[in-house]
């Protein structure tokens, strides 16, 4: 005696969030029966184990199906298999493109290749994320990059357009794609104090002042890669550091500025050119791809663990910086102003933002 | 009338890519209707071509158009090999032929293929020009309006109920030609889809032409089936209503209130007046004196019913030799009498009195009977000569002689909520015929000589709108007006029609209880839906009765025999456990009864479903006693009594479940056979009647108490364990089978339709009692499932739950579900619970009696004359029927209506006995319609998805259906031989219901409807071959495709997410 067949659809695509969370974590059918038993669904509706693994199942199956559909959005609004309410489209998606922290931050800035996908169980061992959702998740990383590599265009819009993400989640797409399309190194264990959110929001930055769409609304280029040309143009902010005058120039004017509005004013007085020094060079060997996955790393190393151990703090660093910037337009004999700006813009930001007290 | 068919081809889109090497597709269309094939370019290289093809033009009889579907087949071109096709869209014209329906077919409909099921969606605009028709033999019948809905559609009002239509045609079943070994199973599936298209037009233009004939203009109630009798053929059948329908002009705002009738309807009744006179009269009494009759009543719509009748009957009595007491006053039976003649007088006429309308205009049904039912047991022969289906005419004209005759054995002349359905099993089919004897109101109904006569004089008699149901102030009133037979609204349905001095059995009659006047019975079982006007008490339920019996596998006419024997009990037990259940409920009516008996290799099983209500005018039903009949031991005594104490539990709570509070009243019970109404009915059972000799248990029965349900051995025990196992439907949950729940009106917008089915292995070697323990807990479980799986619409309602079984193979039981879910307003439904339960006239409307049963005597012999020469096993039927008359002596009556009903014969036939073949014809072919390039340069690229709505129910709530496209019959086949890969057999059969779901809503998004109603899934049919991986199914559906608009605009932002309410969701943009 069994159940051969058990069927239950609906005119309207009935779907259960409870479920639907548990098909995206990864839990096997039964697996997510218990859980929805011990969550008391059962009392609640006077149901048995029986009808809750015949829901469970069948729900399985409608999210199986609609699968396909999740994988290009926009179809799922076009189809004609489901009737779904556009509130209940919008969740469907936003679900499945949501991904953990925690595993987000275990691929960011790698390559988005069948290598690492099979390292894939690794990951999942760490973060006690399921194998299953892994891969959704590094399928629906890869699937964005994919579309939105080749696309013109301001790239977070691409995202949305394409996927019908909501605006913070696209920006998060678009923070991993420019991370996998730089492949920043994120993973070094100076880098483990830093969120996803962190780098997110660096990528943000950079997306929007250091890509070729970023000053260029022709839309003759993507967001994913940085200007070639103001890269070139940052190796001129060297004089910065080679001109023995300018350094002292602009530690005086800095110090100046700085002198009385601060505890560790003596400590940013000694540290600045090695300071000055570590932030110039970042932006000279910026032209190097390789460089440039180090940028993080670099800012950490050069910046941030300098400054942590002088004890300085958050709005110390801000003082610093803002002082650090502006100075530098009243040297004389000083020229790259745009470039500086444009660069210094990005640099402060990102410090500020990695820069945990 | 010929006319000119067009078709424009637009555009696809999600096409599969056809092609590996580039993933892309060359796409091109042909369309095709009847022999003449057009074709688009070739649009390469793209998963969404740009056709936007000239106009094809088709010109085409009318004929063809309404048999013909439009076939569109999208195919990939290969230069090198043959174009690998990708799918087919089958178009219906038949709406666009009515011009008061859709008039354009215009929208994204997919393309589906039977072995890779939806493959894209293709674009097409469809038209008709018909040219005006003036030949009168003509063999077409355009601009007959077809409804699923089983009752005046709303936005319509009938002028005339004609009557019965039927037709059936036959053909070879193409999965069974000899062809078809070597063919592939999609082109097999294709020509099967085909045919059943070809033979449900003709069908359907046939039935059309009995329309006209009997001078129609609508179909209403249509019911189609088929019979897929393997080897012998493929039998396309349906039945339906005849009506003269008039749109009601005032559409938005007054369209559904019947009040608004009564205007027009004075107007049209001088017209009748006149032209009366000139309608030849076979029959009825003088013209005249008819027309005084309408006249007399005409000026206002409000007169009761029994008025109406007491008019008739001073008009017909001189003529009709009628000895009418003229004591119309208190006494009703010779009213009745009356009453029953004038409208025999039109009825009689007509071969078959039915009507397969489940609900009324207001005034229309007068008093029910009973349920009627009928059965057959056939052996199937090839159908040799498909022109000719004389058998299958005759096998159908046998049952419904046979029904016509309970009928009027219950004391009535006309039969409503009329249905018929058939079981096959190899070469074994069990045709069965059910509904409910009534009186009816001759107003909407010719006098007379009916049909060709009369087509070209009939006028209206009587206009009443339909609308919506609510009657209620306009009625009262109306019961108010009447005379003597002052009724109180909403009971005298339930007066019995038949003569309470002369009922043939023992029965239980008392007063009604609502009028006090008349005589009602203590139970009463129809197949129509409550009607509005009812006064019930609280709520009502789902009542069903489950069972299984196993039988011996055998050939031929030994299995025919063994069938025969066997149905009569497994009616018997069927009622039983109705009658229980009811009792367990503390209610006293079933409605929407539905008896289904379904016959496998080695089983037969029975599903009886009814809405369960407690109807004011009836008395209160009264408890169950068991008692042991060897009270022996103490311990056996006590778990007796442990027993009686659960099942009074059971009927307290139950009580105030539905909350069932009527009012005390006197009991006073007259003219009942049984000198002494027990309080306590009694029901005496005893285990022999399954196996021992029926009559004898019959009389034996006659000689006990009622009411006793008696225990001796496990059997029983297993009874009454399943009498209360039935769970009770979860806290916010009602459930019914009837288009509405008595006590719920504030429904919201929120609905949500569903189809849901399981198929159960069963283990060898189960005993009867297994097997019903099982089939019992399969339909409990599958209520449950629903239940939980709608727990977000709380408060809810499950409404037309219909249930469908199957005996796809040997040990496998197949349960198919198809009901909606409407959400209330649990505020407002407290306050009316609480009115209810004081005691809630709910609708007032009118009439009058109610009756039951009908004569053994009569019944027996009546269904002994109708049984055919050949009838092989009458046996049981008589017997079997009496047996529940005997049980339960206080409403044997009503089981015996419908039990007696039964009439069981195997036919059989000699093979070879009558040819067949089938009738459809091909489409002549027509000169082609020259092709121009206009090329329209729109693209259709961006789509957004309508939202259509779909309900077994014929209205939605909360909005008005401001009109009918046309009617959604479509037929799907699946196959797939990559069952694995598809998700097994549930997967696959998931994904050809969505399927189905998401080509209804197309085509009826296409017609620019938004809504289906009426919606029905009518056959179900899924054959699995795991082994080799594969699996097939077939799936009819059919409804009404409506415009509908919301009553207030403002609902449409409150709706809830989940009942897909919403309006057209604006997709993304197409590509």
């Amino acid at each position: 005696m069994s159940v051969e067949l058990d069927v239950f659809v609906g005119n309207t695509t009935i779907m259960d969030k409870e479920v639907y969370q548990l098909w995206l974590n990864g839990y096997t059918v039964n697996d997510a029966v218990k859980v929805r038993i011990e969550g008391g669904v059962m009392e609640e509706c006077e149901a048995s184990a029986e009808v809750l693994l015949s829901d469970t199942m069948d729900q399985y199956r409608t999210f199986q199906m609609c699968e396909r559909l999740l994988h290009h959005p926009a179809k799922l609004a076009n189809q004609l298999l489901f009737q779904i309410p556009p509130d209940r489209q919008a969740m469907l998606i936003e679900r499945y493109y949501a991904f953990d922290d925690s595993f987000v931050r275990e691929v960011l800035g790698k390559k988005l290749s069948k290598g690492t996908k099979k390292d894939l169980d690794d990951v999942s061992i760490k973060t006690g994320i399921m194998l299953k959702s892994c891969r959704r998740q590094f399928d629906n990383f890869k699937r964005v990059f994919k579309v939105v590599e080749e696309l013109k265009g301001p790239l977070v819009e691409n995202i949305r357009q394409h996927f019908l993400l909501p605006d913070p989640l696209a920006r998060d797409y678009a923070a991993i794609v420019f991370f996998a399309n730089n492949r920043f190194e994120t993973g070094k264990k100076k880098l483990q104090y830093l969120t996803f959110q962190d780098f997110a929001f660096c990528a943000g930055q950079l997306i929007n002042n250091w890509t070729v769409g970023a000053v260029d609304n022709m839309m003759e280029d993507m967001d994913v890669d940085l200007d070639k040309e103001f890269l070139q143009d940052l190796k001129d902010l060297k004089i910065l550091i080679t001109d023995k005058d300018l350094l002292d120039q602009h530690k005086s004017l800095v110090c100046t500025a700085l002198r009385g509005k601060t505890n560790v004013f003596n400590e940013m007085e000694a540290n600045f050119k090695n300071l000055s020094r570590g932030l110039v060079n970042i932006a000279a060997k910026l032209i190097n791809a390789k460089d440039v996955r180090d940028f993080f790393i670099d800012l950490v190393e050069k910046f941030i663990e300098p400054c942590r151990s002088d004890k300085l703090t958050s709005i110390d660093v801000n003082l610093y910086l803002t002082h650090y910037t502006n100075s530098a337009h009243i040297l004389d004999t000083f020229k790259h102003h745009t470039v500086w700006t444009r660069y210094m813009g990005v640099i402060k930001s990102c410090i500020l933002r990695m820069y945990h007290d | 009338m010929p006319g000119k068919l067009k078709a424009k081809i637009v555009a696809g889109r999600h096409l599969p890519v056809m092609d590996r090497a580039s993933d892309l597709t060359d796409a091109f269309v042909e369309v095709k209707f009847g022999n003449t094939t057009f074709k688009t370019d070739v649009y390469p290289k793209s998963l969404n071509p740009q056709w936007n093809s000239e106009w094809f033009k088709f010109e085409v009889d009318d004929e063809d158009l309404q048999d013909e579907p439009l076939q569109i087949t999208v195919l990939d071109h290969d230069t090198y090999s043959a174009n690998d096709a990708i799918g087919k869209v089958y178009i219906d014209i038949d709406p666009l032929l009515c011009s008061e329906a859709a008039t354009v077919i215009s929208g994204w409909l997919p393309i589906y293929d039977t072995i890779h099921g939806i493959r894209g969606e293709i674009n097409v605009l469809v038209k008709v020009d018909l040219f005006n028709d003036l030949n009168r033999f003509r063999q077409s019948s355009c601009g007959v309006k077809f409804f699923c809905t089983t009752s005046i559609p709303r936005c319509y009002r009938a002028i005339m109920v004609h009557g019965f239509v039927e037709e059936l045609v036959v053909n070879e079943d193409p999965e069974y030609q000899w062809i078809d070994r070597i063919r592939t199973p999609r082109a097999s599936n294709e020509a099967r889809q085909r045919l059943i298209f070809l033979m449900s037009g003709e069908l359907q233009r046939k039935i059309g032409l009995k329309v006209l004939e009997m001078g129609g203009n609508a179909v209403v109630g249509y019911l189609q089936c088929f019979d897929l009798e393997g080897e012998s053929g493929l039998v396309v059948r349906a039945i339906g209503t005849a009506c003269t329908l008039e749109k009601i002009s005032t559409f938005p705002a007054t369209a559904t209130h019947p009040s608004n009738s009564s205007p027009s309807k004075d107007m049209k009744e001088p017209v009748f007046g006149e032209e009366a006179p000139g309608v030849p009269l076979s029959s009825g009494p003088p013209t005249p004196l008819r027309a005084q009759t309408f006249s007399s009543f005409s000026p206002s719509k409000s007169y009761s019913r029994q008025s109406s009748s007491s008019d008739t009957e001073l008009s017909l009595t001189p003529k009709t030799g009628m000895g009418s007491g003229g004591s119309a006053g208190k006494d009703a039976g010779p009213l009745k009498a009356l009453l029953k003649q004038q409208t025999q007088s039109a009825l009689e006429q007509r071969e078959y009195p039915f009507f397969t309308l489940t609900v009324f205009p207001p005034g229309f049904l007068l008093h029910v009977g009973g349920v009627v039912s009928a059965r057959s047991v056939k052996l199937l022969d090839r159908i040799h000569n498909p022109d000719e289906p004389e058998t299958r005419d005759a096998w159908w004209e046998e049952i419904r002689q046979e029904i016509k005759s309970h009928a009027k054995s219950l004391g009535c002349h006309a039969v409503v909520g009329y249905s018929e359905s058939t079981s096959i099993c190899e070469e074994v089919c069990i045709l069965s015929a059910s509904g409910t004897a009534a009186i009816l109101s001759s107003r909407f109904m010719q006098d007379g000589p009916l049909d060709t006569e009369l087509r070209l004089s009939q006028q209206p008699l009587c206009v009443f709108s339909t609308g919506s149901e609510r009657v209620e102030g306009d009625m009262g009133s109306s019961a108010s007006l009447g005379f003597e037979e002052v009724v109180s609204p909403g009971c005298g349905f339930c007066h019995i029609p038949y003569d309470e001095l002369n009922i043939p059995f023992p029965a239980q009659l008392t007063y009604c209880y609502c009028c006090r006047r008349y005589k009602v019975p203590d139970v009463l079982f129809t197949t129509i839906d409550l009607p509005t006007e009812a006064s019930v008490t609280g709520k009502g339920c789902l009542i069903q009765a489950r069972l299984c019996r196993t039988k011996k596998k055998a050939q031929g006419e030994v299995n025919a025999t063994a069938i025969s024997n066997l149905l009569p009990f497994l009616e018997y037990e069927l009622h039983t456990q109705l009658m229980n259940k009811l009792k367990l409920r503390g209610m006293n009516a079933l409605f929407g009864l539905r008896i289904q008996i379904s016959v496998g290799e080695t089983m037969l099983l029975g599903l009886a479903s009814a809405t369960g209500v407690y109807l004011t005018a009836l008395p209160s039903p009264g408890g169950i006693q068991i008692v042991g009949k060897t009270p022996s031991d103490i311990t056996y005594e006590q778990h007796i009594s442990n027993m009686q104490k659960k099942i009074n539990d059971t009927i307290t709570k139950n009580k105030e479940l539905y909350e069932i509070n009527p009012p005390e009243v006197v009991e006073e019970i007259i003219g009942s056979p049984i000198p002494e109404p027990r309080q306590r009915s009694r029901l005496f059972r005893s285990h022999s009647e399954s196996s021992d000799d029926v009559s004898e248990i019959d009389l034996s029965h006659g000689k006990k108490d009622a009411f006793v349900l008696e225990i001796d051995d496990t059997d029983a025990v297993e009874d009454i364990h399943a009498l209360l196992t039935d769970s009770p439907t979860p806290a916010g949950f009602y459930s019914c089978n009837t288009e509405i729940m008595p006590g719920i009106q504030n429904w919201t917008s929120a609905i949500q339709m569903f189809t849901s089915v399981r198929v159960f292995r069963l283990n060898a070697n189960l005993t009867n009692q297994g097997l019903n323990k099982i089939f019992s807990d399969l339909c409990e479980n599958l209520l449950k499932s629903l239940y939980f799986k709608l727990r977000s619409m709380v408060p809810c309602c499950l409404c037309h739950l219909n249930f469908t079984v199957a005996i796809p193979e040997d040990e496998l039981i197949q349960v198919a579900v198809t009901a909606v879910a409407l959400s209330f307003d649990k505020e407002q439904t407290l306050e009316n619970g609480k009115q209810s339960g004081e005691k809630t006239p709910i609708k007032a409307i009118t009439e009058n009696d109610e009756q039951l049963q009908f004569n053994l005597e009569l019944n027996a012999e009546t269904s002994s004359s109708s049984i055919s020469p050949k009838g092989l096993s009458e046996v049981g039927s008589h017997p079997s029927a009496r047996a529940p008359s005997v049980d339960y002596s206080s409403f044997a009556d009503r089981c015996s209506s419908w039990i007696e009903q039964l009439k069981l014969k195997a036919h059989t036939i000699r093979r070879g006995s009558v040819k067949t073949t089938s009738s459809m014809e091909k489409a002549s072919p027509l000169p082609e319609g020259r092709s121009r390039s206009l090329r329209s340069n729109r693209s259709y690229s961006g789509s957004s998805v309508a939202v259509v709505k779909m309900t077994p129910l014929s209205f939605i709530p909360g909005a008005k259906i401001i009109k009918y496209l046309g009617i959604i019959n479509m037929f799907f086949i699946r196959e797939t031989s990559s069952l694995r890969e598809e998700g097994g057999v549930s997967g696959f059969l998931h994904t050809f219901i969505a399927e189905v779901f998401a080509m209804v809503r197309a085509h009826v998004a296409a017609l620019g409807g938004n809504a289906v109603v009426s919606y029905s899934m009518k056959e179900c049919v899924f054959m699995e071959n795991p082994n080799k991986n594969q699996a097939q199914c077939l799936i009819n559906v059919s409804g009404d495709a409506v415009i509908f608009v919301r009553e207030s605009e403002l609902e449409l932002t409150s709706v809830q997410p989940q009942s897909a309410t919403t309006q057209t969701s604006n997709g993304g943009e197409g590509t």
